[in-house]
């Protein structure tokens, strides 16, 4: 009797322990941090490499400014387009809100319009590139639900699913976790047939003021054979860019001192 | 000697210049396009060329900082094969020169930005429609057939912008009157239905323009803050009609009466969609509700809202209300062969917008349908992305309607289709 409550206690313990560890939401949260949230702020430059199937190259160029405005919460994204040509001065900014619909804004510079969008379906190309609005702004936890599937010395795998399955494209994805910094080195995403047709691929980070960061990625669209590289280069971390930078006073007069 | 002084000084400049436009650095703060359009007109119009334009543009545009100062200079010079006045007007953009840009702009103090000199201004909630929105529009450029953008015509003015947590403000102060670059007849031919007669290159419409600087000068507030989600706005113009809104009896001169305007919008997020409702009182000069010949105050109301409907599609819907005020005078002092303009106006617009491949291909129409007067104005437009620096476009602007003296089917004769090349640098 006494042995089986021993065993008892044992097993408990072993089972709320190993839940604790390899629970899949808990690391989730990890990478989203990890991704999104590195340091209070951030700018880089983003270069953007689309290659269609037949090798045809587009280049996306642009600068982008990231405030958080609580821990793992509501963030103020700045994007400036530097090319191509016909978009340059271009201005993006959205107020990412966790509890409600995003704020969106576009500026054209042509035209002096500062016109308020809709909040879209955030799973459509961002600027034209093989990568989502989402994936470049961040997927929310709760969405989907996260299931540690392996564990090794040096990642975790992970099966996400969302929670509703109407409001995206995928079934499921798949993600591999590297377990020191919390970045994704590989996620790919199933279709309702359970088939790959989209793999997001890490390849590169580097430490940045004790950030790792990603600094090349790439997003390959098994369907049309299309694919795009993103590299980050010039990243500075935490140097409090002000609040009013993300208004429309700076959509209409870009902040030189940030962007350069 | 005075030769070969030049000769010297243009070596040294050229060298100086190729040195220049070697670096990256010039390269990096200089862009603008080259563009080649042509629109022509699908009837037989044998009051107008059936080649509405043909014409070269190239825009160079560079903005310079000093410190917290920035210079922003874009001119676009202009080869136009179809109109044949070649000097320079840099109020009308005709010519070989339309200075689109040249200002210099700087903070006066941390919460106060000051941008002084030719530039262009917008504000309101409307897409292509506009209430509070008083700075000059080219309705010549957008109805030829030219890049949306130049839809909206520069202003030389001041404008101060003033930034405070509670409201920001920006007065835009225009020392000289800015009109719109309206339809006189000379580019686009129109049906004037005051005198019963097309209006074309030889017979356009003269008019009476208020030109006395800082006499006849404009003023434009906006005052706006954030309310939770909504972004609200208080407006105010003085000035004067931007389009001729009157006519001078005695010499049949086209007037821009004198108007101002009160007005507020809210744009927020409604229904996974992006609302907007804007509104305004124009009131006209004090002489309008006596005489038949100045346009009536009147109040307007938009009501606009747009959403993406399907994957890459975005569908846009207005209405727009135009309601003349003091409408029994109007009819009592109208003599008998005037046409009767309605006492409410409803205008009703349409977008879609559909992308396609990676946002290479752009298709969009654009409709206005007027309700009162059947009659509409359709603008369609296809954009490839050929490479990342060259695009090539085709559209076309159509008039249509049961009358000919109708807002829109009045300029039915420029129905048109155009083309266009634009290498972007």
């Amino acid at each position: 009797m006494k042995k089986i409550t021993f065993t008892n206690a044992f097993f408990v313990l072993v089972f709320s322990f190993n839940s604790y560890a390899m629970d899949g939401r808990e690391i989730m949260k990890d990478v989203i941090q990890a991704s999104y949230y590195q340091g209070q702020d951030v700018r880089a430059n983003a270069h953007m490499t689309i290659i269609d199937q037949q090798g045809r190259e587009r280049i996306r160029a642009l600068t982008l400014l990231r405030r958080n405005m609580e821990d793992s919460g509501n963030q103020k994204y700045y994007v400036y387009f530097n090319k191509p040509s016909d978009v340059k001065k271009m201005v993006f900014m959205a107020w990412k809100n966790s509890k409600k619909e995003d704020d969106r804004w576009l500026y054209l510079p042509a035209l002096d319009l500062v016109k308020r969008i809709a909040a879209s379906d955030d799973r459509t190309s961002f600027v034209g590139s093989h990568f989502y609005y989402e994936d470049v702004s961040g997927r929310g936890l709760d969405e989907d639900n996260h299931q540690l599937v392996s564990e090794d010395e040096i990642q975790y795998v992970i099966k996400s699913q969302p929670k509703i399955a109407e409001a995206v494209e995928f079934s499921h994805y798949k993600i591999w976790v590297d377990k020191e910094t919390y970045l994704p080195t590989k996620i790919e995403y199933y279709d309702k047939n359970n088939v790959v047709y989209r793999i997001y691929r890490l390849l590169d980070t580097k430490n940045i003021d004790g950030n790792p960061t990603v600094i090349k990625a790439q997003m390959e669209d098994l369907r049309s054979g299309g694919k795009t590289i993103t590299k980050y280069s010039a990243i500075v971390y935490s140097q409090n860019i002000p609040e009013k930078i993300f208004s429309e006073r700076y959509l209409r007069k870009s902040p030189k001192k940030y962007l350069k | 000697m005075n030769r070969k002084l030049i000769i010297v000084y243009s070596l040294m400049m050229s060298n100086c210049l190729s040195s220049v436009f070697a670096s990256d650095f010039l390269m990096e703060n200089i862009d603008g396009f080259a563009e080649a359009r042509t629109s022509f007109k699908p009837s037989n119009d044998i009051f107008q060329r059936n080649v509405s334009m043909a014409e070269l543009r190239l825009q160079i545009g560079t903005e310079q900082d000093i410190g917290e100062t920035t210079l922003t200079w874009v001119t676009d010079f202009i080869a136009d094969s179809v109109d044949n006045r070649h000097e320079i007007n840099l109020e009308s953009g005709r010519g070989v020169i339309d200075q689109r840009q040249l200002n210099i702009s700087f903070p006066l103090t941390d919460n106060m930005d000051v941008k002084l000199g030719r530039q262009i201004l917008t504000w309101g909630t409307g897409d292509m429609t506009f209430i509070n929105d008083l700075f000059p529009k080219d309705y010549q450029s957008f109805f030829l057939g030219r890049n949306d953008e130049y839809l909206k015509a520069p202003s030389d003015a001041l404008k101060i912008s003033v930034f405070t947590g509670l409201i920001n403000a920006n007065v835009v102060y225009t020392p000289k009157f800015d009109a719109d670059r309206f339809i006189s007849g000379e580019r686009l031919s129109f049906f004037d239905a005051s005198e019963n007669t097309y209006r074309d290159r030889d017979n356009p419409v003269e008019v009476n323009k208020p030109d006395e600087w800082f006499e006849d000068d404009e003023i434009a507030i906006r005052l706006y803050r954030n309310i939770i989600n909504a972004e609200a706005a208080l407006y105010f113009y003085d000035g004067y009609w931007k389009s001729p809104a009157g006519v001078d009896e005695s010499s049949g001169k086209r007037l821009f009466p004198a108007l101002r305007v009160f007005g507020a919008s809210v744009r927020s997020p409604f229904a996974t969609g992006m609302a907007n409702v804007e509104a305004g009182y124009y009131q006209s000069d004090k002489q309008s509700k006596s005489n038949p010949f100045l346009r009536n105050s009147d109040l307007r109301l938009l009501l606009g809202f747009e959403k993406e409907i399907a994957k890459e599609l975005t569908a846009g819907v207005q209405y727009n209300l135009t309601h003349m005020l003091d409408y029994s005078d109007y009819l009592e002092a109208l003599s008998s062969n005037f046409t009767v303009n309605d006492k409410n106006r409803h205008v009703v617009t349409v977008r879609l917008t559909k992308m396609l491949f990676q946002q290479d291909l752009k298709l969009s129409i654009f409709n206005f349908y007027v309700l009162s007067d059947k009659d509409g104005y359709l603008r369609f437009n296809v954009l490839y992305k050929l490479v990342d620096n060259l695009s090539v476009e085709g559209g076309g602007n159509y008039f249509y309607g049961k009358n000919n003296y109708t807002s829109f089917n009045q300029f039915e004769r420029n129905n048109n289709m155009y083309t266009a090349m634009r290498f972007s640098y």
